[in-house]
This record gives structure tokens, sequence and C-alpha cells, in this order.
């Protein structure tokens, strides 16, 4: 049970940064909150709660893959992976160890974020509970996505790709902002090639209680889950058996 | 039985061999030094013995088992301190040693335990609970030696202990090391002649990847013909530099 003892330090470090708890659960509720006081002004049907929640959460979540990849990266650039490699944990232990933490933390996101969205007029119902189990598969995506990053890069790169680029992307690509109709062609067609806009639309079919238009959006998710998390480990393995950690 | 023995150890990078047929054999509870310029080959060679990094080819056998074939094994009964200092930032002292003392096997009870001896036993009860992030570099560097003993190590590696810090606290670790002389088998890389002379039991002088030659200090200085260890190490290393 080591990884249990790593897993425990990991969170521990998580939780006490604020800045990820500024920008992991501070900045999506600061957009929440904007831009639901914009749809009060000037009704615009996406930014309803029952649709911007679900974004939102999904937009949460972006910044679980900067916290982790830039948690391994430092670890990496302080030797501090080092004395860990020297150690009896396996690359299991690592894995779990990295990853566990993380998925708690992007529950009680999403959690926050719905919580936030009742006082905004989101019913809480049993619809609710089931968005958080459909945000499951999207927290491991970019938990994955953040294994690998950190794994590749050092801090400040992990930063750059995590912190403005993947967040921005999938921002953009997820169609919380603006309907993805609206731009159409190549646009939409790539924007349904990635798995951002199918977890969008996977929570908002859990919330709207539609629950047959769930699946076939996640399976998107938990395809490029399962893949960039088989990466990832390759990818971590290679590093602790190589000479430059 | 040794608690290390090289047999050819070697390690190659592409078309750079950073460390060449190494053979060493070192005693159980003795303090070895490794001297060497930059990129002699000291730091690969501690990677190598803490199964960091795999040899090319050849073996290294501690306390019985082999760095190729049982790594893990290895890893049970030794511990780093690797050069740069390695501690969790957003930890406190004691929540990293706890955490070392977990990793290594401890349950949550004997960890507390082991804990509580360590800061101790290098004067950090004052400083348990302070995140490792703002202690002194010198304080740091405690720290992390300290999170190398937690785990009773057989043999601990010192990858450059007292490097970058001031002279009290480089006397300070000299002192915390001196008291473990002769409990554990320790290898010290460094740079500092006057360290490897007032800590160890017998000094290794690497160049360019081969060990140069083995002694204690006395001995280096005798067979060079020279007067102090500084003039042993330089006389022993251009020997090899001219040589190659």
């Amino acid at each position: 049970m080591r990884f249990l003892v790593f897993a425990s330090r990991n969170r521990k470090e998580l939780l006490r940064d604020p800045l990820n708890l500024a920008f992991g659960i501070g900045f999506p509720l600061v957009l929440l909150l904007l831009l639901s006081a914009i749809q009060a002004n000037i009704p615009v049907s996406l930014f309803k709660i029952e649709k911007l929640a679900p974004g939102i959460a999904v937009f949460g979540l972006s910044f679980i893959s900067l916290f982790s990849g830039t948690l391994i990266a430092k670890d990496r650039t302080t030797s501090f992976l080092m004395r860990l490699f020297a150690s009896p944990l396996s690359a299991s232990d690592f894995i779990l160890g990295y990853a566990l933490p993380l998925l708690p933390m992007a529950i009680m996101q999403g959690a926050i974020c719905f919580i936030v969205s009742f006082f905004l007029g989101l019913s809480l119902n049993v619809n609710v509970l089931v968005a958080l189990i459909v945000l499951v598969p999207t927290a491991v995506l970019f938990i994955a996505i953040g294994l690998l990053a950190g794994s590749i890069f050092n801090d400040k790169q992990v930063g750059a790709i995590c912190g403005a680029l993947l967040t921005n992307v999938s921002a953009w690509l997820s169609g919380t902002w603006f309907d993805l109709s609206l731009v159409g062609g190549a646009f939409k067609t790539i924007a349904y090639l990635l798995p951002f806009a199918h977890a969008v639309d996977a929570t908002r079919a859990a919330i709207a209680g539609d629950y047959a238009l769930i699946f076939p959006h996640l399976w998107w998710v938990i395809g490029y889950a399962v893949v960039i998390m088989i990466i990832a480990i390759v990818i971590f393995n290679r590093k602790m058996n190589s000479d430059n950690v | 039985m040794s608690a290390i023995q090289t047999v050819n150890l070697t390690k190659r990078f592409k078309d750079k061999t950073a460390v060449n047929m190494l053979n060493l054999s070192v005693e159980q509870g003795e303090l070895f030094a490794l001297l060497g310029l930059n990129g002699a080959g000291k730091t690969t060679t501690i990677k190598m013995l803490t199964c960091l990094s795999r040899p090319t080819s050849g073996d290294a056998v501690l306390l019985g088992d082999s760095v190729v074939s049982k790594p893990l094994a290895v890893k049970e009964k030794t511990n780093v301190s690797p050069q740069e200092t390695a501690v969790a930032p957003n930890l406190s002292v004691k929540e990293n040693l706890e955490l070392i003392a977990g990793i290594y096997g401890s349950d949550k009870r004997t960890a507390q335990m082991k804990a509580n001896e360590m800061l101790s036993a290098f004067s950090l009860t004052e400083v348990a609970k302070d995140k490792a992030k703002i202690l002194s570099g010198g304080m740091q560097r405690r720290l992390s030696i300290a999170m190398a003993l937690i785990s009773n190590p057989q043999i601990l590696f010192l990858d450059e202990p007292t490097l970058g810090l001031d002279v009290l606290a480089r006397r300070e670790l000299w002192s915390a090391i001196e008291k473990l002389k002769g409990k554990i088998t320790i290898i010290l890389t460094t740079h500092y002649m006057e360290e490897a002379e007032a800590l160890s039991d017998r000094i290794g002088i690497m160049s360019k990847g081969e060990l140069k030659a083995v002694g204690t200090a006395a001995e280096l200085i005798s067979k060079t013909g020279t007067r102090t260890l500084e003039d042993a190490f330089v006389a022993l290393v251009t020997e090899l530099e001219v040589s190659v």
C-alpha cells in the first residue's frame, strides 16, 4: 500500500498550493457567475444554467492537467523524483499515487460547480449525481494529459501547454462559450473529433435527464482517456527506466 | 561479505564512456569517499549503485544482491541523498520524514516514531512543522540526509551533500555524518578535499570514468610523494590526463 502514502503526499502538495485552488475552483466559478449575469441581462440559450453548468464543470476539470503535470514536472526538475525512483516504489505505485488524489479533487470541483449553479437556478436532483459520474471519464482524461505532459516537459512548459494551450483549446472546442454550429464546417468537425465537446454534451444530457444521449458522447471521452492514459503510463515507465529522469 | 563489490561496472552514453570497468570493494561500516573532477563519473557510479541507471556492462553486488538482477532487493536496503536537495516543498519537515518512512514500508505509527527520532538526531525539532520550502539551504540539505536515513539503510549514498553550503552549515553536516560512521556503510561523493580527508576511511579518485587510485588519505599522499590530499589528487588526476 505504498502508493497510498505517496498519494497522500501528492494530495497535500496539490491542496496546499493556493494557485491550484484559485484556478481549479475560483476561476471557473467566476466565469459561471459572469456568464449567468450576462444571461440574466441578455438571454442567450447557451448560457442557460442547465447548459452552462456542465460546460463550466468540464472547463474546470481542464485545470486538473495543469495541476498534475506541474507536480510531476517539478518533482522531476528538483530531483525529488530521483529520490523516489531509488526507493522500492513500483511504476504502478507512481501512476496510482499521482492519479488517485486528483480524482476526488475533480469530483469535488464538479460538485462545487453544481452547488453554485443551484443558487443560479439549476435543479438539484438525481440528474446532478449522474452528471458527476459522467464527469469521471473526463477527469481521467485530463489527469492522463497531465501525467503525459509532466513526464515529458518541465514545469514552465507544462504551464504553457496545459495552463494556456489546453485550457483554451478545450474551452473553444467544447461548445461551452459558443454554439459550435454557429461556426460549423471544419471547425465543428474537428471539435467533434476531439473529446471536449463530447464531454460537455454527455454532461448536458445527464443534467437534462436524457440518459440515452450520454453514451454516444461518453464513448469518445472514454476512448481518448484510455488511449492517453496508456501513452502516459508508457512514457512515464520509459522515463523511470531511462538515464534522464 | 563486502557492502559493495563492483565487477567491471561500465556505463556508456552513445559514444561517451561515463564509467569504465570500475572494480571497487567497500567494506561494511566503511565511509568511502569518491573524488573527481566534474564529469569524472562519480554521479553516474552512484546512479548505477542505487539502481537509477542500468549498467551497460558489468555488475555491482550490494550486500549480496545484484543491481542488475535484483534491483528491488538493493533498493530496500539502500537510500540516497541526491546532489540537488530533494524534498517535498509544501510538506512540513516532519511530513517529509514520515513520507519516506512510509514509502519504505513503515506503518503510520512507526513512521511518526522514526520521524521524531530523526528530528531530534538532526536538530530539526524546532522546524518540524515548517514547510520544507521555507528552510535555509543548509537545513534543507540536513532534512534531505535525514530523509535518506529514516529507512534505516544499510548503505547510504551521499552525492555532494555539502555542495553550496556555507562553512557553518557544512560543519554541522560533517558532525551529523561523523555520528553515522561505523554504523552503516556510506558512499560520499564530494569536490572538497578537506571533507573527504575529515570524514572518510578510504578515498577513491576517479577521472574520465576510471578509478585511478584507492587508499586512505595518508596512503594517497605517500603514493604520490605530495604533502596534501589536494596535491595528491591533482597529481593523480593530471597523471591520468597526460597518459590519456
